[in-house]
């Protein structure tokens, strides 16, 4: 690494720790930083001048700065950064932190803190981070010798990227990043081989398959990177895939042989060949509650084949026959390569009969502003979602042709992601366009990222609100299972005008209210030169479904939308109005 | 239920801070039971030894293990419960004496080859090694006199046999025992960076 041109001389000037934070970002190849500043971290930003390599993008809150850098990673495959000061700063970068662990997203977290002298005593603006993040991170360090300092954060992205990706926070206290430095910086490690899956646990895969009368391919977030070969293995076999919501475009849509999304609000034909299945391939996926329903109703034919990298996650959840511990390219390489493809007609039937019971939105309602949003999307368009109904309608009815198209929260489920990940992704592929989907509710938790847009004028980003004046999913699940009690649910009376908030922030702002307003909107929003803002306003209480409700097992799934009591706004309408009186 | 008894590990982790609040928060979080901790320095410099003992059944503990693997700073786990191994435990009990049984209780220490560590007037402070069933089997003999007060320190163990003798799936290199034969579990060696020529 040392002749590539690339790497900076050990010496800036006088190096302090900031700058040889900087100078191992910059050789790491790190192009793209999202953060705040504060006290605690201001050597930091003093020694960014000095950097014009790294660009340095100012969210408007630490949570954007992290969901971005998530954005960034999600739609990459490349390590996000995020960085705060310490204290509120680095709280701020929880939740984010917490999204990335779950969703195994490789994201280098940097926070200031106090002076080392003055840590542990409840300094100004002190948090012990890395005790608060224990739990959401891969690992974190406290910085404690300038000398480490870029041999941590070298480790760091390393322990971010290799195996199965994941958060690592390093906290550098303030003395550290003013202290001198005279070390080399170092390179970057190379990034470590995936194991391989063992050829026992192939050949026993191998068998399972051969003798397969109803198998079925599950594939996971795991497998985006892998997508080709799940693609040539379904192909070669002739098997059904599912995708799961963080596996989406993980196979490609168009496929007669994708069956859509597994789960809670997966599709009928996807949830009854897992529970029909007499073989499930699961790969690089953790079977998440929201994926299995009732565990002990879960594939409850099947003989399961677990491919995936990370030994916890075999066995977990679901009893596994044939755990084949390793990298989801080789196995599904080797497992395509073994293909004996045998006619199963009547599975295929079966299959077939099951995809026509597809729900596709026929009256004007979120379902069908999302349908009518996602079907204008190129293959090579980024789709973010926020969290809500609004985001599970898009991954019903969204097609993928390719792996890291579509992002969005799927282990954590936060709200207020949305619009700084598509912000992320869309200044990491400019080129692209960045559609994101939110909710009027979701939206709110972080519509200040509005600015960001502003700021470094990006064109890219395409943002619409699903406006239902609702918590939708929330009001949704009070619907069927709390006898309609709406409890805080309400948004309609408190909502901003969104093309006004728009406006304020320069972002040119569309509205459709009706079907028949719908087409021409999207037109004139997508074909808008600069970012811009589509707010569809949809009646009040159309639900997601099929659904299957929490605690239920898969083939319990209730398929269509239940009828349900008229006039549900005007209720609420009188329950504000009574408050207020009150 | 499933078969719940006590499993002993050891785990060899990078002597740095917040080790054990990582380990000790992970099997919090995963609602994994400890019944006994105790942590040394070992032969390595930077590297200590906790042993735990927790208790759950087979699959419990498998998935207390492979988590364990996944923290960065645990270079090694044994699980005992696969090999042979000798334990112990230190403890210190405190006994009420009188006159009249002063002589009955020293006797019964001796039986048990523990020794007086500290004589007071009304009480004998006793130090007993050894397993889990002596230190209570120790306990329950010295109950009716009344005991004032214990300490234990938890159970330490180490394998029987040189380390050369123990297989490789008692370190947890090989192949992990609790699912399918054809499970690898990840190696080591890029973890045990840090630390010098371990093992
Ligand atoms: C930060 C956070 N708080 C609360 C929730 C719980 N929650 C899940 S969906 C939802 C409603 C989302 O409403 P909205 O953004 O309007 O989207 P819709 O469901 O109406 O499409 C809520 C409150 C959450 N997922 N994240």
């Amino acid at each position: 690494m040392a002749d590539n041109g690339k790497q900076h001389a050990p010496h800036r000037g006088d190096m302090t720790g900031a700058k040889a934070l900087w100078a191992t970002l910059a050789n790491h190849g790190i192009s793209t930083v999202f953060g705040y500043p504060g006290g605690a971290i201001m050597p930091v930003y003093d020694a960014l001048t000095f950097y014009p390599e790294v660009r340095h993008v100012l969210t408007r809150h630490e949570q954007g700065a992290a969901h971005a850098a998530e954005g960034w990673a999600k739609a990459t495959g490349e390590i996000g950064v995020c960085m705060a000061t310490s204290g509120p700063g680095a709280t701020n970068l929880v939740t984010g932190l917490a999204d990335a662990m779950l969703d195994s997203v490789p994201l280098l977290a940097i926070t200031g803190n106090v002076a080392s002298h003055l840590m542990g005593t409840d300094a100004f603006q002190e948090a012990d981070i890395t005790g608060i993040t224990l739990p959401i991170t891969k690992h974190n360090y406290v910085v404690r010798d300038v000398e480490e300092l870029p041999l941590i954060v070298a480790e760091a992205i390393r322990i971010a990227r290799s195996g199965r990706p994941g958060p690592v926070l390093v906290d550098i206290p303030k003395d550290i990043q003013l202290a001198a430095f005279h070390g080399e910086i170092p390179a970057p490690h190379a990034r470590p081989e995936a194991p391989a899956p063992s050829p026992e646990s192939i050949e026993r895969a191998l068998d399972l398959l051969r003798g397969a009368k109803k198998p079925v391919i599950m594939a996971g977030g795991g497998s985006l990177d892998a997508s080709a070969e799940i693609t040539a293995l379904a192909r070669a076999w002739d098997i059904p895939v599912i995708t799961t919501l963080m596996g989406l475009g993980a196979f490609p849509s168009s496929d007669p042989l994708w069956l859509g999304m597994p789960g809670m609000h997966g599709s009928v034909a996807a949830n009854r060949a897992i529970s029909e299945a007499d073989v499930l391939l699961g790969i690089g996926l953790r079977f998440d509650d929201r994926v299995t329903g009732r565990v002990s109703g879960f594939a409850p034919n099947a003989a399961i084949i677990h491919v995936e990298l990370d030994a916890a996650e075999i066995g977990k959840i679901i009893r596994t026959h044939v755990p084949v511990r390793g990298d989801a390219r080789q196995a599904a390489q080797l497992l395509a390569e073994g293909a004996q493809p045998t006619p199963r007609p009547e599975w295929k039937a079966q299959i077939e009969k099951w995809k026509s019971r597809t729900v596709t939105p026929e009256t004007y309602g979120a379902g069908y502003a999302v349908k009518a949003v996602v079907d204008r999307l190129r293959p090579d368009d980024i789709l973010s979602s926020d969290v809500g109904q609004h985001q599970m309608l898009a991954a019903q009815l969204a097609r993928f042709e390719k792996p890291r198209r579509w992002i969005n929260s799927g282990g954590l489920g936060t709200m207020g992601f949305g619009l700084p990940a598509a912000i992320g992704a869309g200044m990491a592929e400019p080129g692209v366009r960045s559609v994101v989907i939110a909710g009027d509710g979701g939206f709110q938790m972080t519509a200040q990222e509005l600015a960001t847009l502003k700021m470094y004028d990006v064109r890219n980003v395409k943002i619409c609100i699903i406006n239902n004046s609702f918590l939708g999913m929330v009001r949704q699940w009070q619907e069927l299972f709390h006898e309609k009690r709406y409890s805080e649910v309400w948004l309609g009376d408190s909502n901003p005008d969104f093309i006004k908030l728009a406006d304020a922030y320069d972002v040119p702002g569309y509205r459709a209210t009706t079907a028949e307003e719908l087409p021409a909107a999207i037109d004139a929003w997508l074909s808008d030169p600069k970012s811009a803002l589509l707010e569809v306003v949809v009646p009040h209480e159309h639900g997601v479904f099929p659904m299957v409700p929490a605690g239920a097992a898969l083939y319990e799934m209730i398929e269509t939308e239940p009828v349900r009591s008229p006039d549900l706004s005007a209720q609420m309408q009188d329950a504000a109005e009574e408050a207020s009186e009150a | 239920m499933t078969d719940t008894r006590d499993h002993l590990l050891s785990i060899l982790v990078r002597d740095e801070p917040r080790v054990l609040t990582r380990i000790t928060a992970l099997f919090g979080r995963r609602g994994y039971n400890i019944r006994s901790l105790s942590v040394g320095s070992t032969e390595h410099p930077g590297v200590s030894r906790m042993t735990i003992v927790v208790s759950g059944d087979r699959g419990v503990v498998e998935q207390a293990i492979r988590q364990l693997e996944k923290l960065h700073d645990v270079v090694k786990i044994i699980d005992h419960s696969l090999e042979k191994y000798v334990d112990r435990e230190l403890v210190l009990v405190k006994v009420a004496i009188t006159p009249e049984s002063r002589v009955e209780v020293r006797q019964i220490a001796e039986d048990f080859r523990s020794r007086i560590v500290d004589v007071g007037r009304h009480a004998l402070t006793f130090e007993v090694t050894g397993d889990e069933g002596k230190i209570t089997a120790f306990i329950e003999q010295m109950r009716p006199f009344g005991i004032l007060e214990t300490m234990r320190t938890g159970r330490i163990a180490l394998t029987r046999g040189s380390n050369a003798d123990i297989p490789a799936h008692v370190y947890h290199e090989g192949e992990t025992q609790a699912l399918q034969p054809t499970l690898e579990v990840q190696p080591r060696e890029e973890r045990a960076r840090h630390v010098p020529n371990l093992f």
